[in-house]
C-alpha cells in the first residue's frame, strides 16, 4: 500500500536511470544511514561495536569485492584472502615506511597494490573460466600467503612473524593502535565503505558494469558488441581486487590490530565466498546481508544458552552455514538479496495477492 | 535540453559508399573444420542498402557464412573486402567496431540483464567515459548515460517493446527475446546487418512483425542487411538478391525471381519438403 511507485512519475532518463528510482527505497536507505551513524554510535556498547559492526562491514566490503568478480563478472576466484592480504601488507609497509603521511591515504592506496596483482593472477582468465580458473586462483592464494610468511621484508622482520599496526591518529584523534575506541574504529569503517559502496553501485550500474554482466552472461555476443574480453576481466579483477584489498587494509588497521599469515588463508577466501553466494550473486545489497548473516550468526550462536563448549558451537555453526549455502545453491540462487526483492513485490501489490 | 540524439543521427560512423556500390566482397572463401567442409570457393558480394538474403538447408555453411564475415571464424583461403579495401584477419569486436553487427540463430542474449540493460550494451562502443567518471555517475557520465538512453528508449518504441524494458529477458517468451535481440543489434547503428533466422519459431504474426521491422530499418536507415531465412516467401518479398547455398557450395545468385525458377535450386532447396 505504501510501498508502490505509483505516482511517481520520471520526467527523464537520469531520475529513471538513478539507482534508487522508488522514493520509499531512498527512504529506506537515509534511515539506514542515520541509524549507522547516529544510533549505533549511542547505543552500542564497544563489544557491539568492536566484535560485530566493525568486521561486519569490513567483510561486507571484501563481500562487494568478490561479487563484482563472481556475481558481475562470472569469474570464480579463490583468491579473495590472499588479495585481502596483500592489501594489508601494503598498507603496514606504506605506513611504517612514511609515517608522516596519513594512515587513510595509505589504507585507500594499498588497494592498488591488490588491484595491481589482482589483474597479474587475472590473466589466465582469458583462456580458462569456471573450475579451471577457481584453481588458478588458488594458486595465487598459496603463493602470496606462502609470500607472507617467507618474505621478511614485508612484517618488518618482526620476530614475531605478524603485523603489528602502530598507533596513527587523525585530526589528533587516535584511529589505530591501543589508545583508538572502538567508536573511533567504527566510524572511520563506515565511512569507508560507505563511500566504496556508492563507488561500487556507479560502476556496475554504468557502462562497465554492463560490459561484466555481458561478459558473464554471453562472452560471444559481448564481443560482437565490441567487448574486449581481456581488458575487461583484467579490469574486473583489478577493480575487484582493489575493493578486497581495501577490506584486508581495514580487516588489520581498525579491527584486529595485528595479523599473521594465516588470517588471510584459505578459510578467509571461503568465508568471503559464502557471504557472496548467500547474500545473492550479482547483488551489493545481498552482500551486506550475506556479511550480516556469516558474521553474526556464529555470534549469536555462541550468546544462546546450549550449554555446549566451543568446538560445540563451532560445529553447530559449520552445520548451519553448510545447510544455508545447500538451500541456497538449490532453491535461491540469487540470495538473500532475491528474497528481499520478492519481499517488496509483495509488498508493492499489498494488499491484493498480485 | 541537450540536442536530440537519434538512431543514425551521426552520418560520420557510416562509410561514403553511395547506394548500390559493393559494401562487402568474398572471394572464393573455403572454410572447414578438421575434415569437414563447411564453405567451398564461395563468392559473393553485398551491396550498400540492399536486403540479401543467404538461403540453403540445414548445414549448407550459411551460418558460418555469417561467422566468416564478423571475425568469429577465419577461412583458410579466399579473401573479403569490406567498404572497399581487402580486410586482414580480424577479431569480432574490431568487425563491431566497423559497423557489423548481428543476431543469432539460436538467442544470444545476456540473460541475467533487463530488455533495457542489454540494449544499452549495444551501445558500449559510442560511449567513451572511462573508470574515473564512470565511478561517479555524475556530470559527463550522467550526460551520456541519459543520451545513449534516448536512443536507446527510440529503438524500444521502433520495435514496440515498452512494456518488457524492465523485464529480464531470460523471462520473455521466445519471439520477445528475438526482437530484443534486433534491438541490441540496431544499438550499435551498424551499417551491415546480419540477421541469422530471425524468424525461426516465430507465429504469424512476430513473422509479419518482424518483417515490418526488417523492411522500415532498410528503408528508413539505409541498413544493409544480410538475412539467413528458411521460409522462403519472406525471402521472396523482402530480399533485393538471393545467393544459394548447398553442402558449402553456391549453386545460384540472383533477384528473386531469377532465383526460384533456377532448376538447381529448385531440385535442391525449393522442390523437397520442410
Ligand atoms: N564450430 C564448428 N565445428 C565443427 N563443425 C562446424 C562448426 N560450425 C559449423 N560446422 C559444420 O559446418 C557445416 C555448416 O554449418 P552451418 O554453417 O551451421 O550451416 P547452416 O547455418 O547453413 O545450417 C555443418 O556441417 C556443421 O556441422
Ligand atoms: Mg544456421
Amino acid at each position: 500500500m505504501f510501498y508502490r511507485e505509483a505516482g511517481q512519475f520520471k520526467d527523464n532518463y537520469a531520475a529513471d536511470r538513478a539507482v534508487f528510482p522508488i522514493l520509499q527505497d531512498r527512504i529506506g536507505l537515509g534511515v539506514i544511514l542515520l541509524a549507522a551513524f547516529l544510533v549505533v554510535p549511542l547505543l552500542g556498547n564497544a563489544f557491539f561495536l568492536n566484535s560485530i559492526m566493525t568486521p561486519f562491514l569490513i567483510m561486507a566490503l571484501g563481500a562487494i569485492g568478490l561479487n563484482i568478480l563472481v556475481g558481475y563478472t562470472g569469474l570464480l576466484s579463490l583468491g579473495t584472502g590472499a588479495f585481502m592480504g596483500v592489501g594489508a601488507y601494503a598498507a603496514y609497509k606504506l605506513t611504517t615506511s612514511f609515517p608522516q603521511v596519513n594512515v587513510l591515504i595509505w589504507v585507500m592506496c594499498s588497494g592498488f597494490f591488490a588491484a595491481a596483482v589482482g589483474a597479474v593472477f587475472g590473466l589466465p582468465s582469458l583462456r580458462i573460466k569456471g573450475f579451471y580458473l577457481a584453481v588458478a586462483t588458488l594458486a595465487a592464494q598459496f603463493f602470496l600467503q606462502w609470500s607472507f610468511v617467507r618474505v621478511g621484508w614485508l612484517y618488518n622482520h618482526d620476530p614475531s612473524g605478524a603485523i603489528q599496526i602502530p598507533a596513527r591518529t587523525l585530526f589528533g584523534l587516535p584511529i589505530t593502535g591501543p589508545h583508538a575506541t572502538p567508536l573511533t574504529q567504527y566510524l572511520v569503517v563506515l565511512s569507508i565503505v560507505v563511500f566504496m559502496t556508492l563507488i561500487a553501485s556507479n560502476i556496475v550500474h554504468g557502462r562497465i558494469g554492463r560490459s561484466w554482466m555481458a561478459v558473464r552472461d554471453m562472452d560471444i555476443a559481448a564481443q560482437l558488441m565490441g567487448i574486449r574480453l581481456l581488458p575487461t576481466k583484467l579490469l574486473a579483477f583489478a577493480v575487484s581486487s582493489f575493493f578486497c584489498g581495501v577490506a584486508g587494509a581495514l580487516m588489520v588497521f581498525f579491527w584486529l590490530g595485528a595479523a599473521e599469515p594465516v588470517v588471510f588463508d584459505i578459510n578467509l577466501s571461503f568465508k568471503i565466498l559464502f557471504m557472496v553466494i548467500i547474500g545473492g550473486l550479482g547483488s551489493l545489497i545481498g552482500c551486506f546481508l550475506g556479511a550480516a548473516l556469516i558474521h553474526v550468526l556464529p555470534i549469536v550462536i555462541r550468546m544462546l544458552p546450549l550449554g555446549g563448549d566451543a568446538a560445540m558451537v563451532e560445529h553447530l555453526t559449520f552445520l548451519l552455514v553448510g545447510a544455508l549455502i545447500i538451500f541456497f545453491l538449490i532453491v535461491e540462487p540469487h540470495g538473500l538479496a532475491q528474497l528481499w526483492r520478492l519481499l517488496k513485490q509483495k509488498l508493492r501489490v499489498w494488499p491484493f495477492p498480485y | 535540453m541537450t540536442a536530440p540524439l537519434t538512431l543514425y543521427g551521426d552520418p560520420s560512423a557510416r562509410s561514403s559508399l553511395a547506394r548500390g556500390e559493393t559494401l562487402l566482397k568474398v572471394s572464393d572463401v573455403s572454410l572447414s573444420f578438421g575434415g569437414v567442409k563447411a564453405i567451398t570457393k564461395v563468392s559473393f558480394d553485398i551491396r550498400k542498402g540492399e536486403i540479401r538474403a543467404i538461403i540453403g538447408p540445414n548445414g549448407a555453411g550459411k551460418t558460418s557464412m555469417l561467422n566468416v564475415i564478423n571475425g568469429f571464424y577465419h577461412p583458410q583461403q579466399g579473401e573479403i573486402s569490406y567498404r572497399g579495401a581487402a580486410r586482414a584477419r580480424m577479431k569480432p569486436y574490431q568487425a563491431a567496431s566497423q559497423g557489423i553487427a548481428r543476431t543469432f540463430q539460436n538467442v544470444a542474449l545476456f540473460k541475467g540483464m533487463s530488455a533495457l540493460d542489454n540494449i544499452m550494451v549495444g551501445r558500449t562502443l559510442k560511449m567513451k567515459r572511462g573508470l574515473f567518471w564512470q565511478m561517479l555517475r555524475k556530470g559527463p557520465a550522467m550526460d551520456e548515460e541519459v543520451a545513449h538512453r534516448r536512443v536507446v528508449e527510440d529503438i524500444i518504441d521502433f520495435l514496440q517493446i515498452e512494456a518488457i524494458r524492465k523485464t529480464p529477458v531470460g523471462k520473455l517468451p521466445y519471439g520477445l527475446q528475438k526482437r530484443v535481440e534486433l534491438g541490441r543489434a540496431l544499438a550499435m547503428e551498424p551499417e551491415l546487418l546480419l540477421l541469422d533466422e530471425p524468424m525461426a519459431g516465430m507465429n504469424l504474426e512476430e513473422k509479419e512483425d518482424m518483417c515490418r521491422y526488417i523492411l522500415d530499418l532498410n528503408s528508413q536507415f539505409g541498413v544493409t542487411i544480410a538475412l539467413i531465412e528458411h521460409d522462403i516467401g519472406v525471402v521472396m518479398d523482402l530480399s533485393d538478391r538471393v545467393v544459394v547455398l548447398e553442402y558449402g557450395h553456391k549453386i545460384a545468385d540472383g533477384v528473386p525471381d531469377e532465383v526460384k525458377a533456377d532448376p538447381r535450386v529448385i531440385d535442391a532447396y525449393l522442390g523437397v519438403a520442410h
